[in-house]
């Protein structure tokens, strides 16, 4: 108990990092997934070729190399950091911000899986009905297709979404002050190696489990009776 | 139907906890002594601290902390070829000590009173403080008040390092936490870092394989003395282990040790530590 009132407002900052980084990297990874998956399922070769070949390459790259690649890669040897390099927060903020492409980068490419297999449940008939009304590809994918797929994909949307939750540790290797971060911290001070364990698996627990019973549920609301 | 959420975190932990009870019963194990009357040892060092402790691409280990602890095994009665390595990490060290997993530990451990109650240490057997470590051709930064001014600083995530400079010095400088150390030498060389800080004999290590590219500046402005690690009942041990580190002070091996592994750097030989037998 000395543990959590010693580090109870640290824990609560560390944590709200950990969602603040969740948040934004779902935001841009389901932007970039949804483009992926209109790409994968596009007339046009060239677009398909690129898409599949970033999915492939990225999904199978572990998540450490990606974000340690945007840490060493593109901030270090491009000197693509983010941030102004002249502002007294610079680090902080270009590593926050080098955490969140890299997340968004590679949860994208699970998104885009997901949203593919929701297109394939939406029945051929659907995009040909859209396309006798005169709608185009993009339009037919839109207000036709799209939506319906989504609907479809709502659970795996929210394991995904749990997926990244936790793989936000992962920012702690190029410096994010997320839960991960402070958890070395205590780990190191106190070498209280399981109690420090235990009250950060059971904080992951409280931002994953009512995800996953609010997916569950929007899932069953939204299903599409066919 | 509204249990099966608690079910699942509750299951989790009784899980942990039986992990925990596990590691707890095998614990009483046995002690340096026996372990070394048995004629094997295992120890517990880092592979990836160059002039510290480093595992060579052909399998053999160096470093001061390497050779400190085959001094003390040989103390013991115990060859190099009965000796198995084991890395341990900052984080896995009183486990790896508790659970008997190695028979103790010689890594840049700092003495303190928080690990005191998990382990028992037998040393010191270095002084060390934290230090800065600059490109070569850096001249304006000369101790950790010159970083003051937005000056970008690297350190390990979560070390006690780390955590001094967020305390008492980075009011005005940045600080880059990366996983390993080797890390933040590479900002460094890269430019992307302006210093990093940790012990001064670690970063000694590091000037020492990168000659011409860094070097250490200022003095040192904190104090840790690095002890052996071993299990916290085990006295006898304990006062062994004293007795082997005190012999490699007094019959100049200690100092040879320092100066093969560390001498490169230009780093001075320090002060000897004297044993604190408590």
């Amino acid at each position: 108990m000395d543990i959590l009132n010693e580090y109870g407002d640290q824990l609560f900052a560390a944590f709200l990092t950990t969602l603040q980084l969740t948040m934004l990297s779902a935001l841009g990874s389901l932007l970039l997934g949804t483009m992926l998956t209109a790409m994968r399922v596009s007339p046009v070769w060239a677009l398909r070729t690129l898409a599949t070949g970033y999915v492939n390459i990225v999904r199978n790259t572990p998540l450490t190399l990606v974000v340690l690649f945007a840490s060493f890669g593109l901030a270090q040897q491009l000197g693509i950091t983010l941030a102004d390099p002249k502002s007294p927060t610079s680090i902080t903020d270009s590593s926050f911000r080098l955490a969140v492409l890299a997340f968004s980068l590679y949860t994208a490419t699970f998104v885009s899986e997901a949203l593919r297999a929701g297109v394939n449940t939406v029945p051929l008939g659907q995009s040909e009905a859209a396309r006798s009304l005169g709608l185009g590809f993009l339009q037919g994918l839109r207000y036709i297709v799209l939506p319906q797929a989504f609907r479809a994909v709502i659970a795996p949307l929210g394991s995904i979404l749990i997926a990244l939750t936790k793989n936000t540790t992962v920012a702690s290797v190029i410096g994010v002050a997320e839960a991960a971060l402070l958890m070395k911290e205590m780990i190191e001070n106190t070498s209280a190696l399981i109690v420090v364990g235990l009250i950060f698996g059971a904080g992951f627990m409280c931002l994953t489990i009512p995800t996953g019973a609010a997916f569950g549920h929007l899932s069953k609301k939204f299903e599409v009776k066919r | 139907m509204k249990l099966k959420f608690l079910a699942a975190p509750a299951a989790a932990l009784l899980l942990a906890g039986s992990v925990a009870g596990c590691s707890g019963a095998s614990a009483k194990s046995k002690t340096v002594e026996a372990s070394a009357q048995n004629g094997h040892l295992t120890i517990g060092i880092s592979f990836d601290r160059p002039g510290l402790g480093i595992k060579s691409p052909d399998g053999t280990f160096k470093g001061f902390d390497v050779d400190v602890a085959r001094y003390v095994a040989s103390k013991l009665g115990v060859q190099e070829s009965s000796i198995t390595w084991k890395e341990a990490t900052p984080a896995q060290r009183e486990s790896l000590i508790q659970n008997g997993q190695v028979d103790y530990v010689v890594n840049t451990y700092s003495i303190n009173d928080a690990r005191k109650e998990k382990v028992a240490f037998a040393g010191p057997y270095f002084l060390a403080g934290q230090s800065l470590l600059v490109r070569a051709d850096n001249t304006d930064i000369t101790g950790p008040e010159s970083l003051n001014g937005g000056k970008k600083l690297c350190s390990v995530t979560g070390s006690t390092p780390a955590q001094n400079i967020k305390k008492n010095y980075s009011k005005d400088a940045q600080l880059q936490e990366y996983d390993t150390p080797s890390a933040c030498v590479e900002a460094l060389k890269s430019g992307a870092v302006d210093a990093m800080t940790t012990d001064d004999i670690q970063l000694a290590g590091y000037a020492a394989a990168n000659p011409g590219k860094v070097k250490l500046v200022g003095k040192t402005f904190s104090k840790e003395n690095y002890g052996i690690g071993l299990k916290k009942d085990d006295t006898s041990g304990r006062a062994k282990i004293n007795d082997a580190i005190q012999s490699m002070i007094d019959d100049g091996s200690w100092a040879k040790a320092f100066q093969s592994n560390i001498g490169p750097s230009g780093y001075a030989l320090p002060a000897k530590p004297v044993i604190d037998r408590y």
